[in-house]
């Protein structure tokens, strides 16, 4: 499914700002985006499996809270820097 | 040969350097520009590893690594980071990797990682793979050392200042922010306070084990068991097998105090080290005493101290120098290097008798550490 990544991940992608991830759940995506840009999971999920502060997902524009989140495959996932200061 | 100054910023890391002479500089940078870089060390083992703690805005921390000095970097595959919780049970995540610190001179490979909140890591593959050192991390008792989460300094409560004996790879020393001194003398598998003779004005009990703040803390390089120590209460010096602190600071003139953060050793004379005080009273302006900026410098253990301000703003410096933003060379005579929270570089090349602007306009310097390299 389509994955849109915001500009602070860009340097896992080489620069790819849409990019495709497969997965039943956001877990599983996130672990499938994991595999194929190595590094990029950890950048905005934490070691507790939180997402972290500054990052928001949406599924099909509604925000995911938890990666619980059932996904489709025609779903498209939104990842997004919030603001974060400074 | 060539001497780095390397200078973590809250928006990159710069690399400075320069000849033998400390004559022409150049500069370097910016890496991981927009990204907060906390500490930024040259592996001394092999001359060309390079760690720098990261952390971008939005993103989660990470170890950047690179075995070329600086011309190419790669990401940790695992960076620093806490056990998961078992279910059910919240656990801690790791906000930024604060210090880092090559491990032995024996044991290549190895290096610390300090992190907020406070947390021990090591890793054994020169930082591709971090692991949580489980003594410190997983110790009952953590919990009342750190503090509870959100007290503590403005930026979290914070494990620095790893200090690895360089007569004993076994042992190591750490400061916790606030929490106090710790050692470990089985490499990181137990751990015993190390606060005896420190003041903390703000806890109840003037004895307590724990608790402390130490700001930063050195045990020099060359001579046996020599350990200093910039605490929010004042300067100290440990000679070990000695547990209790002298308060060396004491010897300051008075209007100046013994409050600061970085303490930087002669890299070869264990009696001479340097510290740069900041106001410490009122409501902790951590500036310069009365804007007039200076290191002071001891050349006997502590039992005096000199002012060296040549060179420096004789009025209205209103910065802050952070505990990792100043650093000695190995060179003869010793050159000094400060950071500033105005984003200027300072340096002496006479032993602090004289200090220059090297660079202004940069972020808020964070940290800096030297190198020599050939």
């Amino acid at each position: 499914m389509k994955v849109l990544l915001p500009s602070p991940l860009a340097s896992y992608t080489a620069n790819r700002r849409e990019v495709e991830a497969e997965g039943a759940t956001l877990a599983e995506l996130l672990a499938d985006l994991d595999r194929r840009y190595p590094g990029i999971r950890f950048r905005v999920i934490d070691e507790q499996d939180a997402i972290r502060p500054h990052i928001k997902i949406f599924v099909n524009r509604e925000q995911a809270p938890t990666l619980a989140a059932a996904l489709r495959p025609a779903d498209e996932v939104l990842v997004v820097a919030a603001l974060s200061g400074g | 040969m060539r001497l780095l100054v390397l200078v973590g910023t809250r928006k990159g890391l710069f690399v400075l350097s320069a000849d033998a002479k400390r004559r022409r500089w150049g500069i370097d940078g910016p890496h991981f520009l927009g990204e907060s870089v906390n500490h930024a060390v040259l592996d001394p083992r092999d001359g060309r590893t390079l760690l720098a703690a990261v952390k971008a805005g939005h993103l989660g921390p990470t170890v950047f690594r690179s075995d070329d000095r600086g011309k190419t970097w790669k990401e940790a595959a695992t960076p620093p980071a806490f056990a998961k919780a078992p279910a059910g049970e919240s656990g801690e995540s790791v906000d930024h990797v604060f210090w880092l610190a090559p491990g032995h001179a024996r044991e290549k490979g190895q290096w610390y990682a300090g992190s907020s909140p406070a947390g021990l890591f090591v890793s054994d593959d020169a930082g591709r793979t971090w692991s949580g050192v489980a003594g410190f991390n997983s110790h009952p008792d953590r919990r009342k050392w750190i503090g509870k989460p959100g007290e503590g300094p403005p930026d979290g409560n914070t494990l620095h200042s790893i200090n690895v004996d360089p007569f004993d790879p076994s042992h190591l020393y750490i400061g916790l922010s606030a929490g106090g001194v710790f050692e470990t003398r089985d490499r990181g598998a137990s751990w015993t306070p190390l606060n005896a003779g420190c003041a903390a004005d703000f806890l109840p009990d003037p004895n307590a084990a724990y608790g402390h703040d130490p700001h930063c803390l050195r045990i020099h390089p060359k001579a046996r068991d020599v350990v200093y120590q910039q605490n929010h209460c004042g300067i100290y010096r440990l000679d070990r097998p000695a547990n209790r602190w002298i308060r060396v600071g004491l010897n300051m003139p008075k209007a100046v105090g013994d409050i600061g953060f970085p303490m930087v050793l002669h890299p070869r004379d264990p009696k001479t080290a340097w510290v740069f005080p900041m106001d410490g009273g009122t409501v902790w302006p951590r500036m310069p005493i009365g804007g007039k900026p200076a290191a002071y410098v001891t050349r006997d253990a502590g039992a005096s101290w000199k002012r060296q301000d040549a060179g420096l703003p004789p009025a209205h410096g209103w910065f802050t120098v952070k505990r990792q933003a100043m650093a000695a060379d190995a060179l003869d005579p010793v050159g000094l290097y400060f950071g500033t929270t105005g984003g200027e570089v300072w340096s002496s090349f006479d032993e602090g008798a004289s200090w220059n602007c090297l660079c202004l306009h940069l972020p808020q310097v964070h940290s800096i550490e030297t190198a020599i390299v050939t």
